[in-house]
């Protein structure tokens, strides 16, 4: 599936829920469901600053597609991160500098974020495109 | 029901934002301790200023400004009641505590050699740790750190030992913020005083629960943020005893903190308007006169004396959850319940609470070295207030239980 198509995917899913309190359930268990990052990739290096808890992301290609693995200390961020992963995952770099992010907003992550919160949010993207912007110089 | 004399609903209505709603929740405002909410008494205050007689003051001939200085000078007396000081000179309006505590550790710059020593509490603020790392950075001075016991009291005997001949200065809060420990600061001022140490006492986070007698406690600074207090942002106070005030330079070069002005040389102007440079917080200074004026009206022994029912009501409550820990037990503290679930995350605990109206504030408290200390990533800091209620302490509970449903 294309970046866009996975992305449609999750709004359609985010649609579903009636209230604050099924999405966070349902980010939760996206979180405890994170495939775990292999330990020796969470290292100081690949810290996302802007988060109040700790998030690490390790990126390495397969073939032409960039892989993300991650985690984080706090169980909500790492259900964040798993929509992000599974949005950005296993696709190409230039796809990935490519794709748009309005989705966050469409299922109601953003708005419900405190400034702090978004900004990690926020720079939870930023790091994923700039590994996908190192990958992609690598690549030509 | 905990019994007070105070008339806690009629004080809630003192506070417009208490009837909002949060998230589609009412409110439940526990972080107190990074910000105080504001009566209507002071906000009528500010708008009177602004509505009436805004202008310049010090300086000009008109009425305005006249007005506008006589309600500014009111409110520096009415601070140098309040924390009963001798000369109201000795009240210098600052933004607040971090500028105040900078003003000093600058103008200690030039009283400090190599080899001289800077005594600083394990549990501060940030802003009271870097402006004397910066000083001893500029004047080769070493800092020394008195520790702290699991409980999160100072051990009174290391800060004994620890002071000596080479002491110049002791910094401490009165209460910690992350913690609520109420510190021992008179016998940390007495102590530093006979190793001929002077004392600069942080109390943001105490003055909205204890009123200090500064004479009493002879200490040599005391700084506090109006905004704790029920007033407005951006202004604050330090205390200097006179002797300092006179002997440390200017912090800033300015207006209204001059005598006179040459090319050649310019002469300073008398306290407090030497430490006072361009046009200062007016407004704010003259609100955090009404804010003294309210709290005092309410009374400050009937604060603490309900703020200590109430947190005791909480910690009980609190310490019923399984798994839960407080980080801070001293025998004396006062209106802030740090803690942890075990296995979760603090950032979690306030995400969920935040989502139900209540907010706390999760992270470090700008107190990193409590933090690793006692190796956590942060805590979720309850910070209570007068206008709190049991209700609140049981919403809390109830939140903080279905925040552990959800995430565990």
């Amino acid at each position: 599936m294309t970046i866009q198509e996975i992305q449609e995917e999750i709004i359609d899913e985010f649609s579903m829920f009636d209230d604050w309190m099924q999405r966070y359930e349902y980010m939760i268990e996206l979180g405890k469901s994170l495939p775990l990052i292999d330990e020796q990739y969470k290292v100081d290096d690949n810290l996302i600053k802007g988060c109040q808890s700790k998030v690490w992301v390790h990126a390495e290609l397969d073939d032409d597609k960039l892989v993300f693995t991650a985690d984080s200390d706090a169980i909500i961020t790492k259900g964040i991160i798993a929509i992000l992963i599974r949005a950005f995952s296993n696709q190409k770099p230039q796809d990935i500098i490519d794709a748009d992010t309005g989705f966050i907003d469409e299922i109601g992550l953003k708005e419900h974020l405190s400034p702090t919160r978004a900004n990690g949010l926020v720079s939870m993207v930023k790091q994923l495109k700039l590994y996908a912007v190192a990958y992609q110089t690598q690549l030509k | 029901m905990i019994k007070t004399s105070l008339d806690i609903a009629a004080i809630r209505k003192d506070f417009p934002i208490l009837n909002r709603e949060v998230n589609g929740q009412p409110l439940v405002y526990l972080d107190n301790a990074a910000t105080s909410q504001t009566p209507q008494q002071v906000i009528d205050v500010i708008v009177d200023y602004y509505h009436n007689y805004n202008a310049n003051i010090h300086r000009g001939v008109h009425s305005l400004s006249q007005e506008a200085t006589d309600a500014y000078e009111i409110a520096r007396n009415k601070i140098q009641k309040h924390f009963n000081i001798a000369h109201s000179y000795e009240v210098i309006f600052t933004s607040g505590t971090t500028h105040a505590i900078n003003l000093v550790a600058t103008g200690f710059t030039s009283f400090l050699k190599k080899g001289d020593e800077v005594l600083v509490s394990a549990m501060e603020h940030h802003s009271n740790i870097v402006p004397w790392q910066m000083l001893c950075e500029r004047t080769g001075a070493q800092l020394k750190v008195i520790p702290m016991n699991l409980d999160g009291e100072l051990v009174m005997e290391e800060y004994h030992a620890l002071l000596s001949g080479k002491t110049k200065l002791v910094f401490c809060n009165h209460v910690s913020n992350a913690l609520g420990t109420i510190n021992p600061i008179k016998e940390i001022i007495d102590a530093a005083h006979k190793v001929g140490a002077a004392v600069l006492i942080d109390g943001a986070q105490a003055a909205a629960h204890i009123k200090p007698d500064l004479q009493a406690l002879d200490v040599d600074f005391y700084t506090v943020s109006a905004h704790k207090m029920c007033g407005p942002t951006g202004v604050g106070m330090l205390y200097g005893k006179e002797e300092w005030l006179k002997k440390l330079p200017p912090y800033q070069g300015g207006g209204e903190m001059i005598s006179e002005v040459t090319f050649e040389k310019t002469t300073y102007a008398d306290l407090p308007h030497k430490f006072e440079a361009g046009t200062p917080n007016i407004c704010g200074g003259i609100a955090f006169g009404a804010a003294l004026d309210y709290m005092n009206h309410l009374g400050f022994d009937a604060i603490a004396q309900y703020e200590d029912d109430l947190i005791q009501y909480a910690t009980e409550q609190l310490l019923s959850i399984e798994g839960l820990k407080i980080y801070g037990t001293a025998a004396h503290k006062t209106s802030v319940i740090s803690f942890n679930i075990e296995g979760i995350h603090p950032y979690d605990i306030g995400t969920i609470l935040d989502k139900l109206g209540i907010a706390v504030r999760t992270g470090h408290h700008c107190a990193q070295p409590i933090m690793d200390f006692y190796k956590i990533p942060g805590t979720v800091r309850a910070s209570f207030s007068f206008y709190n209620t049991q209700d609140e302490v049981d919403k809390l509970v109830a939140g903080v239980k279905r925040a552990k449903g959800m995430l565990q």
